[in-house]
């Protein structure tokens, strides 16, 4: 379990082999500064740490709106970019249809629980 | 909309953490009249994409401005009425985000959600009024 202790952890990151398992912490994913920072957290993994299997698991999360959905994107687009591969697991049903509304299952992989997700690397 | 009779009428200033506020207190009101956990979601996603509409993108923050919201829930419906001091817009010049060409951009969701999760969506005047309704679904 990577810590981050300088300040307020919104994630916490699992290595399970080459593949970073990602937790987000808050239930809700709202807040314009709270999203900025999580889309940080999440850039770093790629551009400074050289991570290139990511997968977000959205077991904690309760609510998420249109504003966290630009985060996905460039992270998929910066893993996509280094030959990479972002996997999306644990998706609660109502925040699934958030994806589907706009379309974006269609460009973005997602797994049903976190198993399936990492065998999805393979 | 039917807010006639029994609406509740709230205005607030351009902040977010008042929208959340409103959230709470609708969220409140859904649940005592019995909508499932789904409508909740639903109107509550709603209601953050177009607060926050009308706060950004209506008042730019400005907190001079302020935003009127009024509700009315019975056991069969929620309306509500969302009124900014911005300019307004108009809701057919923003692009659709599922368009394979658009599919990436990393804005313009708010509306198409909006849309997605309400029953009525509608923009009024010069586009700084929403009114949105959600016919409650009967829990199976």
């Amino acid at each position: 379990m990577a810590n981050q202790p300088s300040r307020k952890r919104r994630l916490e990151v699992e290595d399970i082999g080459d593949i970073a398992v990602v937790n987000f912490v808050d239930k809700k994913i709202l807040d314009e500064q709270n999203i900025q920072m999580i889309g940080d957290d999440l850039f770093r993994l790629v551009d400074e740490l050289g991570r290139r299997k990511v997968l977000l698991n959205f077991g904690n999360v309760e609510f998420m709106s249109s504003a966290a959905l630009g985060k996905l994107i460039t992270l998929h687009r910066k893993l996509q970019a280094v030959q990479g591969k972002l996997i999306l697991c644990k998706i609660a049903k109502d925040i699934l249809d958030v994806f589907k509304i706009t379309k974006l299952d269609k460009i973005l992989s997602i797994t049903a629980d976190e198993q399936s997700g990492l065998q999805s690397f393979s | 909309m039917g807010v006639a009779q029994m609406a509740t009428e709230l205005t607030i200033p351009s902040d977010l953490g008042e929208a959340r506020r409103v959230q709470e207190l609708i969220a409140d009101a859904l649940q005592t009249n019995g909508y499932t956990e789904h409508d909740t979601f639903a109107i509550k996603l709603a209601l953050e994409e177009a607060l926050v509409n009308a706060i950004k993108h209506g008042n730019q923050m400005d907190s001079d401005k302020r935003v009127v919201v009024v509700f009315h829930v019975t056991p069969e419906r929620f309306d509500i009425r969302i009124t900014d001091e911005g300019t307004g817009f108009n809701p057919e010049d923003v692009p659709d985000p599922t368009a394979i060409e658009n599919l990436e951009r990393p804005c313009g969701r708010g509306l198409l959600l909006m849309r997605g999760f309400m029953t009525e969506v509608e923009y009024h005047g010069r586009g700084n009024v929403v009114t949105m309704a959600k016919v409650r679904e009967i829990a199976s």
